[in-house]
């Protein structure tokens, strides 16, 4: 699903911006070992979902047994703020870049209200 | 007589985030789906099979899958074999590097056109799998 690439890229940049952030690979949570399904419980989590099924939500809490701090779906901004949905499911087009810093906007929004509650 | 219907080959990447290679599988898997293959074969989310989404369980069941690795803890796989899958081949990305040793791939969001290339070899082994169970 395209929604996933923004998803990602959004994510990624994030990741490349910030060093008071971590991620990790979702299917890490059933294919590694206790570790990997602690990360959840030990790390107040922001989850970003492209689409309605919200696998990253649900991800967290099956196997972190915890609700996520936050979570943010990409088709739900595409539908509020009336975006073009993105073509492409393995690249960004130039098209998407508004999206995509809206979709960073309400992350770091949410990372900052987290990192609030967290002091 | 109409011809039966065959399954189409389901090809499964990891998608990783932390690393090149993780892209490069997803870059491989469209190339298959979307321009070898599109008739013969379909992708699924990963992470949709680890949340144990039944349609999605009852996907890999049902059809050949071939998994597309980024890096050594193999998540695409055993997602497969612990749903008990159909798994009837592995690409393992960090194998396709090993072939082509001069290929040095990107970024996670940019792999750049050595990644590309990378991805279009294992791309081509997907195809070749693929080709040997039709």
């Amino acid at each position: 699903m395209s929604e996933g690439m923004i998803s990602r890229v959004a994510t990624r940049r994030i990741l490349e911006e910030r060093d008071d952030v971590v991620t990790i690979c979702l299917p890490l949570f059933l294919a590694g070992g206790q570790e990997e399904r602690d990360f959840a419980k030990e790390n107040p989590c922001i989850t970003v979902d492209g689409c309605s099924k919200m696998c990253a939500l649900k991800g967290v809490k099956m196997y972190g047994k915890v609700q996520p701090k936050s979570s943010i779906v990409i088709s739900e901004i595409i539908q509020k703020d009336k975006h073009l949905k993105p073509k492409s499911k393995s690249k960004i087009e130039s098209e998407d870049e508004k999206l995509v810093h809206e979709t960073m906007r309400i992350i770091k929004k949410q990372i900052e209200k987290v990192k609030e509650r967290e002091e | 007589m109409p011809e039966k219907k065959k399954n189409k080959c389901i090809i499964i990447p990891c998608s990783g985030i932390g690393k090149a290679l993780g892209t490069i599988t997803r870059r491989a898997t469209y190339i298959v789906t979307d321009e070898l293959l599109p008739n013969k074969t379909d992708s699924i989310c990963l992470p949709l099979l680890t949340i144990k989404d039944k349609d999605t369980v009852r996907k890999i069941k049902k059809n050949p899958c071939i998994t597309v690795d980024g890096c050594v803890a193999q998540c695409a796989k055993k997602n497969v074999e612990h749903h008990h899958g159909k798994l009837k081949g592995e690409i393992r990305i960090l194998d396709v590097m090993k072939e082509n040793r001069k290929l040095k791939p990107g970024t996670v969001l940019d792999i750049g056109p050595d990644g590309e290339k990378l991805a279009r070899k294992a791309a081509e082994k997907i195809f070749k799998i693929v080709g040997d169970k039709s």
